[in-house]
C-alpha cells in the first residue's frame, strides 16, 4: 500500500477512546478496557498505520475482528490477549488469504480499540473508516452487510483456545444468532471475526475517516477539558456537530424488549430551551429527539448526550433524573441515508412507522 | 446504650456523647499530626461538656479519613504483592495497569498472573495450580514483601479459589498479611482488585492507627468497645477495620449525610453540608447517602467503592465575597479556618459570607459594627446569589420530581436563609457536629452482589436467596439479627445473555448488637 495516511501513537488511543464513546450515541460499550489493552501493546513498541480508503485497491484483504458479549461480564473477565488474532487467522487460513489491514465495524464505543489491538499485533494498519460511523445495536446494521458484504466464513475465539469457524451461513441473522449461543458457552465475551472484504468493496461501502474523526472529538474534547474552556461549546465549535438542546432530565422511563433495552428520557429546557420540552427515544442508543413534539433529529443521524458542565458523552445506562444535558446532532454519512439503508437503520426501522427520515444538515441554530 | 462519637477530619476532630437517640454534648478540637492526641483532647473535652464518666461510655465510634488521606499523599504505605487468578483470562492487562506511576511506584508495584477464576455462571475457567503459586510465594519472601492482595476473575459469584490461594500463601508465607478481592469489591475485575490492593497496602498503617484509637480510648478511661464507619454508613469493629482499612474511604460525607437525617428526623431529603470552603450536597434515601453510579477514583486509582454521590461547589461561611461590574461573585475561593482573624467582623480585611450574614442582623457573631457599611441592597443581592448557588446544587441532586425537604448541616449553615428553590429548609440542632453524630448512630450491614440465572431459579427465588445471604453477612458483620432491615433491591437484567441472568445487589442493615 502506499505512503498515504499517518501513523496512530500511544497518545492518540486515549483521544481515539474518548472520540470513540462520543460517537457511541449512547451506546456502544465503554472503550476503557480495550483503550488499556491497546495501550499495553502499543507500550510494547507498536505503532500502526492509518490508511485513508483511496489507496486500498482490489488485490488488498480487509480483515474485521470485534468483542461479543455482555458488557458487564468483560469488564470482569477481560481477554487474554491474542483472541482478535486467533479468530482472525481461522478465517483468513479459511479463505487461504492474509489481510492486509482491519477496519471496525463500528467505531462508536468499545469496537473502535479491537482492530487496533488485532493490527498492533498482526505489524499491520487500519483503514480509516468503519461500518457505521456511529453504534448501533445489531452487526447488520452495518454499511457492509447493507451492500452487500458477504457473512462466512466468521469464526469465534475464547481466551482458553478455542475457536469455533462458520463456514457456511445463510444471512446475518443467523451468525449473529450462533454466535451468541456460542459466545455465552465461552463465558459471555469473545471475539468475532467477520469475513475479510476486498479493498475495493470496503473502499465503495465503509463510512470514511471516521478513526480520523473519532481522533479530532477526543483531542478537542481533552484539549477544552485542560483549558478549562466550555466542552459543550468547543466541540461544536471545532468537530462540526450542532446543538440542539440543552435541557434536565425530568423522567426517565426504561423496559427490556427482546434483549434490548428501551426507553425514553424528558427533558425540561435550560438556557437558550428554557420553556421547551424534549423527548429522547432510547434502544441502547439514542434514536430520536423530539423538541416541543416536533422530530428534530432522528436515526440514523447522531444524537449524543453530552454532561453539560463536563462535556462527558453519556451512556444511555447512566441517565437519571436530574442530569443536566446538552443534546449535540452530527449528520450521518451519504451511505447510511440511502433508501437500502433506511429500511434497515432508519426510523421506521427502529419501530417509528409515523416518521420519515428528516436529515439534519442545515436545521440546527 | 451511651456512645461516642467521633470523626477525625484534616483539620477538626468533632466528637459527640449520645445518649439512646439523644445527643448530650458535642465539640469541636483541632486534629493533630499524630491523631492520637487530637481524638484524646476530644474525647476529653467532650465527656467534660456531657458531665459523663468514662466507665459510663459503652461503645465509641470513629470515622476518620486517616488511610484515604495516606493514599492521597502516598505515605506510610506497605510494598504490596498483586496476585491474580483467572489465565489464560485477563492476561492483556496485569495488575495496576491503570494506576498514576508514583503510587504504582510507592508501594513496589509487583503484580503476578496465575491460574484459576470462574466464569460469569459459577464454571472455573482454569483449576489453581499450586506449585505455580508457591514459585509466586517465593518470589515475594524474596523481595521482602508481607502483604498480599489476591483477586480471582469472578470471584464476587464464588470465592473459593481466592480463600484457597489465601492457605496456600498463609502457609508458605507465615505472618503475611492477606486481602481477599471478595471481600471488598463487587464485579469489574480492575475496580475491585484496585480496591484489594489499596487495602493490601495499608495493612501496617492500619496497625499502627488502630492502636493509636485503642490508646487513645484506655487513656481516657473508657472500657467500651470502638468500631470505625465505613463509606456506606455502617459499623465495623476495631479487629475488622485492621484488617479493611480501604472500608473507610469516604465515610467522612457519609456520616454527615447519617447525622442530618438523624438529627431532622427525615429519612428522605437533600442533603446540604456547608463548611468553611465547600458545601457538599447529596441525597438521603431511606435514612442512607445514594451512592454513585459510576467509578470513584481515590488517589487517581479506579475503583468500584459504595461512595455516596456527593456533589461539591465553592460555598462555605468563609467564602470571599467580591462585586466586579455590579456583579456579586461568592467563592470558591475562602479564607477557610483562618477566619476567625481573617473575616471582617473578627477585625480582618476580607469580606466573607459570614460577615454579609452578620450585617443582615439574621445571626450575631464578631462585632456587627465592623460591617455597618454594607448596603441593605448589596446584602440582599448577595443572599440572592448564595441562594441561588445553593439551588442549583440541590436540584442536581434530586432524584424524582417529589418535593423533598433539604436538611442543612454543618458550621456554614447560618448562610442559607428561607427555603431553597421552593423546598422546605431544615436546620437541626447540633448541625455543626452532624458528621460525628453520622458516627455515633451507625449501624452494621452486609451485601450481596450476584449474578443469577432466572430461567434456572425464578426471580422470587434469587432474591430472596440473595436477601437470606446480605443478612447472613450483616449478622456475621456484628448486626442484631431481629433488628435487620433490607434497605436495598437492585436486579439489573444482563442484556444479550439467555437463561436472564440478572445481577442481585441487595444490601441488609440493622442495629449494632452490644454485649
Amino acid at each position: 500500500m502506499s505512503d498515504k495516511g499517518y501513523i496512530l501513537k500511544e497518545a492518540d488511543l486515549h483521544p481515539l477512546s474518548i472520540g470513540a464513546a462520543l460517537l457511541g450515541t449512547g451506546g456502544g460499550g465503554n472503550p476503557y478496557i480495550g483503550f488499556l489493552r491497546a495501550r499495553e501493546v502499543f507500550r510494547q513498541g507498536a505503532t500502526v498505520p492509518v490508511i485513508p480508503l483511496e489507496v486500498l485497491t482490489q488485490d488488498d484483504w480487509v480483515g474485521e475482528v470485534g468483542g461479543i458479549g455482555a458488557p458487564v461480564v468483560s469488564a470482569e473477565k477481560f481477554e487474554q490477549g491474542d483472541e482478535g488474532t486467533r479468530a482472525l487467522a481461522a478465517v483468513e487460513s479459511e479463505l487461504g488469504i492474509e489481510v492486509a489491514a482491519m477496519i471496525s465495524g463500528e467505531i462508536g464505543g468499545a469496537n473502535a480499540m479491537e482492530p487496533v489491538i488485532t493490527a498492533a499485533k498482526l505489524g499491520i494498519g487500519i483503514v480509516d473508516g468503519d461500518g457505521m460511523g456511529r453504534a448501533f445495536p445489531e452487526v447488520q446494521m452495518c454499511t457492509f452487510f447493507i451492500y452487500g458484504g458477504g457473512v462466512a466464513p466468521a469464526a469465534i475465539a475464547d481466551e482458553k483456545g478455542n475457536v469455533v469457524v462458520y463456514k457456511h451461513v445463510i444471512d446475518m441473522f443467523w451468525l449473529e444468532r450462533m454466535a451468541r449461543h456460542t459466545t455465552v458457552d465461552m463465558g459471555a465475551t469473545a471475539m468475532l471475526a467477520l469475513p475479510p472484504m476486498r479493498g475495493d468493496f470496503v473502499q465503495k461501502t465503509a463510512v470514511p475517516a471516521t478513526v480520523t474523526q473519532a481522533v479530532h472529538i477526543g483531542r478537542t474534547v481533552l484539549k477544552a477539558r485542560k483549558a478549562r474552556k466550555n466542552v459543550v461549546e468547543t466541540v461544536v465549535e471545532e468537530t462540526g456537530a450542532k446543538l440542539f438542546f440543552t435541557g434536565k432530565i425530568t423522567d426517565i422511563r426504561r423496559h427490556l424488549v427482546g434483549g434490548f433495552a428501551r426507553g425514553e428520557a424528558i427533558l425540561s429546557g435550560l438556557g437558550d430551551w428554557a420553556g421547551s420540552e424534549a423527548k429522547i427515544a432510547i434502544q441502547n442508543e439514542n434514536l430520536v429527539l423530539w423538541v416541543d413534539g416536533v422530530p428534530v433529529l432522528m436515526v440514523p443521524d447522531l444524537i449524543v448526550n453530552l454532561e453539560l458542565d463536563t462535556g462527558e458523552p453519556l451512556t444511555t445506562e447512566v441517565l437519571r433524573y436530574g442530569q443536566r444535558l446538552a443534546v449535540i446532532g452530527l449528520p450521518a454519512h451519504d451511505l447510511l441515508k440511502t433508501e437500502k439503508a433506511l429500511e434497515i437503520i432508519g426510523p421506521k426501522a427502529f419501530g417509528y412507522p409515523d416518521l420519515t427520515y428528516n436529515p439534519l444538515e442545515g436545521k440546527a441554530k | 446504650m451511651i456512645r461516642i462519637g467521633i470523626d477525625v477530619g484534616g483539620t477538626n476532630t468533632d466528637a459527640v456523647v449520645m445518649d439512646g437517640t439523644t445527643v448530650i454534648a458535642g465539640v469541636k478540637a483541632a486534629t493533630t499530626g499524630d491523631v492520637m492526641t487530637g481524638v484524646v483532647n476530644a474525647l476529653k473535652a467532650v465527656l467534660e461538656a456531657s458531665k459523663m464518666e468514662a466507665s459510663a461510655i459503652d461503645v465509641v465510634m470513629i470515622g476518620t479519613t486517616h488511610f484515604t488521606n495516606a493514599v492521597v499523599q502516598r505515605r506510610d504505605l506497605a510494598k504490596t504483592a498483586a496476585v491474580r487468578l483467572g489465565l489464560p483470562a485477563t492476561a492483556s492487562l496485569p495488575p495496576m495497569v491503570d494506576w498514576p506511576e508514583d503510587l504504582k511506584v510507592a508501594i513496589g508495584g509487583v503484580g503476578y498472573l496465575a491460574h484459576g477464576g470462574n466464569e460469569f455462571d459459577g464454571r472455573v475457567i482454569s483449576p489453581i495450580d499450586e506449585a505455580e503459586l508457591l514459585g509466586i510465594a517465593e518470589d515475594i519472601k524474596s523481595k521482602g514483601i508481607n502483604t498480599i492482595a489476591i483477586t480471582s476473575v469472578f470471584s464476587p459469584v464464588t470465592n473459593d479459589f481466592e480463600k484457597q490461594a489465601g492457605e496456600i500463601f498463609a502457609k508458605a508465607l507465615p505472618g503475611v498479611h492477606i486481602t481477599l478481592s471478595s471481600d471488598i469489591g463487587r464485579i469489574g475485575l480492575l475496580e475491585r482488585e484496585n480496591a484489594a490492593i489499596m487495602n493490601a497496602c495499608l495493612r501496617d498503617l492500619s496497625k499502627h492507627v488502630i492502636e493509636a484509637f485503642r490508646k487513645a480510648i484506655t487513656e481516657t478511661g473508657i472500657k467500651g468497645r470502638f468500631y470505625l464507619t465505613q463509606n456506606d454508613g455502617t459499623l465495623m469493629d476495631a479487629e475488622f477495620a485492621e484488617k479493611f482499612p480501604v472500608l473507610t474511604f469516604a465515610s467522612g460525607p457519609t456520616n454527615s449525610m447519617r447525622g442530618a437525617a438523624f438529627l431532622s428526623g427525615v429519612a428522605d431529603a437533600i442533603v446540604v453540608d456547608i463548611g468553611g470552603t465547600t458545601s457538599d450536597v447529596g441525597s438521603l434515601h431511606k435514612g442512607f447517602p445514594r451512592q454513585a453510579t459510576v467509578a470513584v477514583e481515590v488517589g487517581g486509582v479506579r475503583t468500584n467503592f459504595r461512595m455516596p454521590d456527593v456533589f461539591s461547589i465553592g460555598l462555605g461561611g468563609g467564602s470571599h465575597v467580591v462585586e466586579t461590574g455590579g456583579a456579586i461573585k461568592v467563592g470558591p475561593t475562602s479564607v477557610g479556618y483562618r477566619i476567625v482573624t481573617e473575616a471582617l467582623i473578627f477585625g480582618g480585611t476580607t469580606l466573607t459570607t459570614s460577615d454579609v450574614v452578620v450585617a443582615s442582623g439574621r445571626y450575631d457573631l464578631g462585632d456587627k459594627s465592623k460591617v455597618a457599611h454594607l448596603t441593605p441592597d448589596f446584602i440582599a443581592r448577595t443572599q440572592a446569589r448564595i441562594m441561588s448557588m445553593l439551588e442549583d446544587c440541590v436540584e442536581r441532586s434530586r432524584l424524582s420530581p417529589d418535593p423533598l425537604p433539604v436538611i442543612v448541616v454543618g458550621g456554614g449553615s447560618i448562610l442559607v436563609d428561607g427555603p431553597i428553590g421552593g423546598l422546605e429548609v431544615i436546620k437541626p440542632n447540633h448541625f455543626a457536629v452532624a458528621n460525628a453524630v453520622g458516627a455515633a448512630i451507625a449501624q452494621v450491614s452486609g451485601e450481596v452482589d450476584r449474578v443469577y440465572a432466572l430461567a434456572e431459579i425464578g426471580r422470587d427465588q434469587a432474591l430472596a436467596d440473595a436477601k437470606e445471604r446480605a443478612t447472613e453477612a450483616a449478622v456475621a458483620a456484628g448486626a442484631l439479627r431481629s433488628s435487620i432491615e433490607i434497605v436495598d433491591v437492585e436486579d439489573v437484567p444482563l442484556a444479550y445473555l439467555p437463561g436472564n441472568a440478572t445481577r442481585v445487589r441487595v444490601k441488609a442493615v440493622g442495629e449494632l448488637h452490644v454485649g
